[in-house]
């Protein structure tokens, strides 16, 4: 059973009508399905020339010596540079999303295995990567610090020493909620359960790797980048400042980017090695790195290690929270979330129940691999903090031998209870959990699954069925609390209504594949009545679009949405203004009704915004103290976050002979306020819950003791392929934000953040003969075998 | 070497090193951009192609073996300005999302089609097991492929929006 919104009849013609939200189909599809996407290793510019680096083979060594020559008499390369070469330049170090300094080349020390060392530039990718094995580094080999636990230990190896006066691998501590008030609230409760719980490192491994194409013109010191780049203008004012290059000179085109999911957040040092490569030739060069060096070298995800506790009565009232994580950050504190918070939106980690107290503390180091922290679908951390609060809670059940759901239910914040003010400190705009919950219940048919799973159970049969619930905070944000290296979290939208009436908007979001240009026009064209198929979306190239911070973090929707919905509203104030010059009657006789402007009770007398659009760039007089032209631009600061929600059901069966899991149907019920397009939602949730069966199963970027990345290709990092996913089923419930003009919430990240803990809740609910209450993702066959010989490892 | 091949109905004749991918031939020697690259382990499928009617990984056929053979790229899939119902599924049923993996998808599905005209889910699914998508989550692929053998034979509607 598949409950798509189906397609009402008569809506294959929608882009067509002048009305905005509904299933339409995507108007960007038309050049993708011929091959015609244009992504940035199809650039291709006249006497352009290749870059390759060279990566550190080790996790920790001092660089004694670097010697180029041979690279350099290869007859097709251009150029070698070095971190000499660069500190010399002033861009050996440049800064990192959160403060920090990260090497662009080693110059000192390399500090995980696929650092970047030297690069060369050659005629062509073959003779780069030939040249790189020319280049001869001689490196002192020193201890690596790969096991996160012992990384605080006074013994161990200062992997940050280019840091002034650094003599310890600490990065930060950070708490948040009433430390005295959770431990009142514990140390008079009846049941107190704890666990611990890893949150293994892995990686967005989007289908198209991180890459550039640089071209510095000398003649007017003009930079265009060609970039992976999920945030075009955020990197633009970035390069601006890391190499001194004035911004109005810098131009970055995000053109169609094969998905992101976090990792083309960050500036990669490759990106900054392109450009000096450009600088130094004078040529345009492109850089495109493989997968190992994707999967080895930019942003991964996750990597905490988390002490949950939950505190409850007997009959599973939940009163409190706690938690203490230990965060792997890598060499380089890479982590893309906003200056204020360190742990990104952990926070929200007291998930959606209405508790008395709840407290976390986090301490974060580094280790010697590497750097990053955020990327992958994780809405700035709300993944980590959602599964341990449904795991936690899971095994809350366990110890009170309660249903999970009823104890869910339970404990939900109710209705009445909204906007509701976490014991984090976290405004949950709206929420109405329980007919979520309930609708989830019904797809899954529950009472009848946990009848199937009494009857197998009783054969020996191991079913498991997993629920989660969650909330998520999305759509940074308010400036008043949230920037990234001190540019505020707002973006800016411009409207331009063509005389014809055909319209143009520019986003400061650039899509990976969320479908920018359909659901836009379609935000637009819901409040201006002009068909979608007559609204071009403009995005992703700085020269052409207006100031923003960018997609990720589920924010497109929330903060530019919102930007292109007011942006219209303002358009539209104007038009009725014409048109009350147009009809001769006051602005107050005017009604709008889609696409026209009428004289109340009189439907006859009307003007469609295609007329308004004419008479405002037409001859002819426009009313009193009105400029010609039908346009506005907007840049829009959220009041708040927003907050969807959504209830999930897995069912697995596990192979007793195996252990392989395999996951037999997953139902997810997401509410993510007001839906624009049902079509690109519903895959949207089905993206993230391939990942949450990838991340529960199968994914892990792991390390062996010297820091030899285990996961760098696709043979060793597993990604879910169609065998391993079922047919997903899928539901909505509608609450709208209170603070989004149009009552619309994020959802590209729910079903990342709401899958992994319905699917190991899944996983340990079928172990339950076994005397199971936990295991740590990611459940493979040989870590399954484990848990039920009774001896559940932790991964890292 | 020089190599010689047809790519999509056409003779094209190349001065090649021996060791140069057929992934990369077609892209970068003859522009044709709409086969990908995704791995160096022959995992990914974004690069998938057609040689003499076989779906192949072109980052696992050099160029120089594809020499004497034709070669079907995506970009060949619509004929005479009509789409091929693959191509035509995937947009209706939302087969794609950032369209990196497609061509690779709809080289698959076509190959799989003309073998079989009504696969099952289970069928589709394991046609397209050797390659991955990270946006889809593949059940609107299997959609889209359904979608296709059920329109096989009826009037193309376009495609350009
Ligand atoms: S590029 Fe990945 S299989 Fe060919
Ligand atoms: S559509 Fe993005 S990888 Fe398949």
């Amino acid at each position: 059973m598949t409950t798509t919104d189906e397609r009402p009849a008569g809506f294959e013609k929608n882009d067509h009508k002048p009305v905005g939200h509904g299933r339409m189909l995507r108007k960007e599809d038309p050049r993708f399905i011929r091959g015609k996407g244009r992504y940035v290793d199809d650039v291709q510019l006249p006497g352009m020339l290749h870059c390759a680096i060279l990566r550190a083979p080790v996790a920790h060594a001092r660089i004694v010596s670097i010697d180029t020559s041979a690279a350099e008499a290869h007859p097709k390369v251009k150029a070698v540079v070095t971190g000499a070469t660069l500190t010399g330049l002033g861009l050996a170090w440049m800064p990192t999303l959160s403060g920090d300094v990260q090497a662009v080349l080693a110059t000192d020390k390399v500090r995980f295995q696929g650092q970047e060392v030297a690069f060369v530039v050659a005629e062509d990718r073959y003779a780069a990567r030939d040249a790189l094995e020319l280049i001869d580094v001689e490196y002192d080999v020193l201890d690596p610090v790969i096991d996160v636990r012992k990384a605080l230990d006074p013994s161990a190896p200062v992997i940050r020493d280019d840091l002034d006066g650094k003599r310890n691998n600490h990065i930060f501590d950070w708490e948040t909620g009433d430390e005295a008030a959770t431990e009142a609230v514990f140390a008079s409760a009846d049941v107190v359960v704890s666990e611990d719980i890893v949150y293994p490192r892995v990686h967005p491994a989007p289908m198209e790797t991180c890459g550039c194409v640089a071209d510095y013109d000398r003649i007017d010191s003009r930079l265009t980048l060609w970039s992976t780049s999920q945030a075009p203008h955020a990197h633009r004012t970035l390069y601006a400042i890391v190499a001194g290059l004035p911004e109005h000179k810098i131009r970055v085109i995000s053109p169609d980017i094969g998905g992101g999911f976090g990792g083309k957040v960050p500036i990669y040092p490759g990106y900054v090695c392109a450009i000096v490569g450009s600088i130094v030739t004078g040529k345009p060069v492109k850089w495109m790195e493989d997968r190992s060096e994707n999967l080895t070298s930019t942003g991964f995800a996750r990597d905490y290690i988390m002490r949950g506790e939950i505190a409850a009565t007997r009959d599973g009232r939940i009163l409190a929270v706690r938690t203490n994580v230990l965060a792997d950050h890598g060499a380089f504190n890479g982590v893309a979330a906003p200056v204020k918070y360190p742990a990104g939106f952990f926070g929200v980690f007291t998930g959606s129940y209405d508790l008395q107290a709840a407290y976390c503390k986090m301490t974060a180091v580094y280790t010697n691999k590497a750097p990053g922290g955020v990327a992958y679908a994780c809405s700035f951390r709300i993944t980590e903090a959602v599964y341990l609060v449904e795991r936690i809670v899971d095994c809350l059940a366990y110890e009170l031998k309660m249903d999970p759901v009823e104890l869910r239910i339970k404990n939900f914040i109710q209705p009445e209870q909204f906007p509701y003010r976490t014991k984090t400190g976290w405004l949950y705009d709206s929420g109405d959990y329980e007919p979520t919950m309930r609708k989830a219940l019904e797809i899954a048919g529950y009472d009848d699954l946990r009848k199937e799973q009494a009857e197998r159970r009783a054969r020996g049969e191991l079913m498991g069925i997993g629920v989660a619930f969650f909330t998520e905070a999305v759509g940074a944000g308010p400036r008043k609390d949230m920037d990234i290296l001190g540019l505020g979290m707002a973006d800016g939208c411009e409207l331009r209504v063509h005389p014809t009436g055909k319209a143009v908007v520019r986003l400061s979001v650039q899509s990976q594949g969320q479908g920018h240009e359909t659901t836009f026009a379609q935000i637009v064209a819901e409040e201006i009545g002009i068909p979608p198929a007559d609204i071009d979306v403009v995005h992703g190239d700085t020269d052409q679009t207006p100031f923003g911070l960018g997609t990720y973090g589920s924010r497109s929707t929330p903060v530019s949405g919102a930007a292109a919905a007011l942006v219209a509203r303002k358009v539209r104030d104007k038009a009725r203004i014409i048109a009350s010059g147009m009809l001769e009657v006051s602005v107050a006789d005017l009604e709008w009704v889609k696409g026209a402007f009428h004289v109340k009770g009189d439907p006859e007398k009307s003007v469609t915004i295609q007329d308004i659009a004419m008479r405002a760039h037409g001859a002819g007089d426009l009313p009193e103290g009105i400029e010609g032209g039908l346009e506005a631009q907007i840049c829009y600061n959220p009041e708040n976050l927003t907050y969807p929600h959504g209830a999930y059901i897995c069912v697995v069966d596990i192979d007793p002979g195996t252990a392989q899991v395999k996951v037999r149907r997953f139902v997810a019920v997401d509410d993510c306020g007001t839906r624009i397009n049902p079509m690109i939602i519903e895959g949207q949730v089905h993206r993230g819950l391939t990942d949450g069966v990838g991340m529960a199963l199968m994914e892990m970027i792991a390390f062996d003791e010297d820091g030899n990345c285990l996961g760098g290709s696709l043979m060793d990092y597993l990604i879910p392929t169609a065998l391993e996913v079922p047919d997903w089923e899928t539901g909505f419930t509608v609450t709208p934000s209170p603070h989004h003009p149009i009552g619309a919430k994020g959802v590209g990240e729910s079903a990342t953040v709401g899958s992994p803990p319905a699917i190991v809740n899944a996983v340990v609910d079928a172990l339950r003969p076994f005397g199971i209450r936990h295991a740590d993702m990611p459940l493979t066959p040989s870590r399954v075998w484990d848990a039920m010989r009774g001896v559940p490892r932790p991964p890292v | 070497m020089q190599v010689s091949m047809i790519v999509n109905g056409e003779e094209v004749t190349r001065e090649i090193e021996g060791r140069l991918l057929l992934v990369h031939f077609l892209r970068d020697d003859l522009g044709l951009t709409g086969t990908h690259w995704g791995c160096d382990t022959s995992n990914c499928g974004t690069c998938v192609v057609w040689l003499d009617g076989e779906p192949v990984k072109s980052c696992t056929v050099l160029a120089a073996m594809a020499g004497g053979h034709e070669v079907r790229t995506v970009e060949d899939l619509e004929q005479g300005g009509e789409l091929d119902p693959v191509q035509r599924g995937f947009m209706e049923c939302h087969g794609l999302q950032c369209g990196f993996c497609t061509p690779g998808m709809m080289m698959t599905a076509r190959a799989l089609l003309d073998r079989n005209p009504d696969p099952s889910e289970g069928e589709i699914r394991e046609a397209i097991s050797g390659q991955i998508c990270r946006c889809t989550g593949y059940a609107t692929i299997v959609r889209s492929v359904r979608w296709a053998a059920a329109h096989e034979a009826s009037t193309p509607a376009g495609g350009a929006s």
